[in-house]
């Protein structure tokens, strides 16, 4: 009995291999990228809990244990990036996120078709940008003489280069994100509002709601599943703050507020090539970001019955 | 009161408009400025601190300069060549890919979209990635910021999703016909996908085209050096001397400023150019299914 059912899962395997063989051979490069490019690396990542010598390779290095991982966790900068990387997004979360919802709002009251698709057009459009361009003019502008220095002086700043001053780091971070992203994340909150039913606005001016009670009772109750489940998982990406755009716009004036758990793993790793140790960082961060957005996950499942798999 | 609601009405109109007119000068007035920086006479750029408004005269002593730069044209030239050939790659394996998931009845499939969702959720890391490129010897060619790109996992869910949107009758009767599914794919699945398909390579064009971080990690050679590469080094280190070549000094320190911005614009242009083709195809289907996904 236990014979044959192997060898009937067996001839099933060997059935579906022959009837889907172009199938299967359509999948190989895939797999092969997968395995090589995104599995090798977290093969690789147990050079974490090595001390990793490019002379012996990967898999010859001494073990350590734990050690990188102490180093890092009693370290001097520890609670100073874990701090920075909390901050940037938690106040990206305040500011940034309730942007593009807003945009939509606004957007969605306008009367005429033409205005509307011009402004959706112009907000678009710094999201296409690259980001060397973004952070290129954020730094002149922002420069001693630059149009956000300049205006900034009215009300009381100093006139000095802001990016060497830790205090402004954040707001022009996070003031940089609004203006590439809140245009482009409106998409998806117009599309949520182009799906809410027009029986029901019609049923609300028939109670006599005006626009204000419509948009209240009618428009912000169709979008909230869309804004939970973007907020959701948003949290569940608390740790990931991405080093490209700090590492463009930081200086050693200003890592105080500005140096964050990814800037720090490319710095340690790939500047001073402390391989291990840096590997080690980001392997922790790595963890924290995954047991955060299954938690999201979780979250949002229950709550909204919404969820990303 | 059956005005004044309609009074009141007229006026939230007039607010919201002022409202979204100072939100499009505020969104659009950096790139203006980039814009006019560009044209400005170089010396009176340098003197200028605060809101530009016009330009100082017309001069486009810094266009010249940046197109006559062998480095503006090699960046280009190499930028080029990554979008071509990673568009080529990037297309190719994803749809191969999205297409294979989409199908029923593929016993591993649910085995492949476990691997490849995993991915999204976990990775090894930026040092480990670092490590396995450079153990591969594509270091300091164009294909290492082509090959370990291969895919986007983001791209092949949305792709699978406007796959299996294709009505399985179709499929069916060309199944009865006697077509495979190399044919399925290329004459039923990727014509009816083309919205979907537009918008995808043209995610992977800004993508590629705006890359910049592992050119500066893998590629040693100048020469090969992307046009984000080269923007880094006038508009982050600050360096246009490379750009000004033999001008004296003192016009090269006037003309740095106005330089700075006429590279910007060169090097954004051209994907502005594309966006207005693909935009019809944004707010339709492709948001809703990456949601619904």
């Amino acid at each position: 009995m236990q014979m044959r059912n192997k060898m009937s899962v067996r001839q099933f395997l060997l059935k579906d291999l022959l009837r889907n063989k172009l199938l299967y051979i359509m999948m190989l490069p895939a797999l092969a990228y997968y395995i090589l490019f995104q599995y090798g690396p977290m093969y690789g990542a147990i050079i974490a809990f090595k001390e990793y010598s490019p002379a012996v390779g990967i898999w010859k290095s001494e073990w350590v244990g734990l050690a990188n991982f102490q180093d890092f966790f009693s370290g001097f900068y520890f609670w100073r990036i874990f701090k920075n990387t909390l901050l940037i997004s938690l106040y990206t979360i305040l500011f940034e996120f309730p942007a593009p919802i807003i945009l939509a709002l606004l957007i969605n009251e306008l009367r005429s078709k033409k205005f509307k698709s011009f402004v959706q057009s112009v907000t678009y459009m710094p999201y296409f940008i690259s980001l060397i361009v973004i952070c290129g003019i954020v730094k002149d502008f922002t420069n001693s003489g630059g149009v956000i220095n300049q205006l900034f002086t009215y009300i009381g700043g100093d006139g000095n280069a802001m990016l060497q001053n830790p205090a402004y780091f954040r707001p022009i971070y996070i003031s940089s994100e609004i203006w590439q992203r809140f245009g482009w994340e409106s998409i998806i909150y117009l599309a949520a509002l182009s799906g809410i039913g027009q029986e029901q606005y019609e049923a609300a001016k028939i109670d006599g709601a005006g626009r204000w009670r419509q948009m209240l009772a009618v428009t912000i109750p169709g979008l909230m599943p869309t804004i939970m489940v973007l907020f959701i998982l948003r949290m569940g990406n608390l740790f990931n703050i991405g080093f490209e755009k700090i590492i463009l716009l930081y200086n050693s004036a200003i890592y105080d507020t500005a140096d964050v758990i990814s800037s720090y793993v490319y710095r340690k790793g790939l500047l001073e090539f402390d391989w291990s140790f840096s590997t080690a960082v980001g392997l922790f961060n790595s963890v924290i970001n995954l047991v955060l957005l299954l938690l999201a996950n979780q979250i949002s499942r229950k709550i909204s019955e919404n969820s990303l798999w | 009161m059956g005005i004044k609601p309609a009074f009141a009405d007229r006026i939230t109109d007039r607010v919201i408009i002022v409202i979204m007119l100072v939100l499009i000068i505020v969104t659009a007035y950096p790139l203006l400025y980039v814009i006019l920086a560009s044209i400005s006479d170089g010396a009176k750029m340098m003197a200028h601190s605060g809101i530009l408004l016009a330009p100082y005269g017309f001069h486009l002593d810094a266009y010249v300069k940046v197109l006559n730069n062998p480095g503006i044209w090699r960046g280009y030239f190499n930028t080029f060549t990554i979008v071509a050939a990673s568009l080529l790659v990037n297309m190719s394996v994803t749809s191969l890919t999205a297409y294979v998931l989409s199908r029923k009845g593929v016993f591993w499939n649910k085995t492949f979209i476990g691997i490849i969702l995993f991915t999204m959720f976990f990775n090894g890391g930026l040092i480990p990635f670092y490590l396995v490129v450079k153990g591969t010897g594509l270091m300091n060619s164009l294909w290492s910021l082509i090959i370990p790109f291969s895919i986007n996992t983001f791209n092949l869910i949305i792709m699978r999703t406007a796959f299996m949107a294709v009505p399985d009758s179709l499929e069916e009767s060309a199944t009865i016909d006697g077509a495979n599914h190399l044919t399925i794919f290329w004459r039923i699945v990727l014509p009816l996908s083309r919205p979907t398909l537009a918008v995808m390579a043209f995610y992977y064009m800004v993508e590629k085209w705006n890359a910049w971080f592992y050119a500066s990690l893998f590629l040693k050679d100048r020469d090969l050096f992307p046009l984000q590469l080269v923007l880094r080094e006038i508009l982050i280190s600050n360096s246009t001397d490379s750009l000004l070549g033999s001008v004296d000094l003192v016009s090269a320190v006037e003309l740095s400023e106005s330089i700075k911005y006429a590279t910007i614009v060169v090097a954004t242009i051209p994907i502005l150019c594309v966006f207005p083709f693909i935009q019809r195809y944004f707010v339709k289907g492709v948001m809703i299914g990456a949601v619904k996904g």
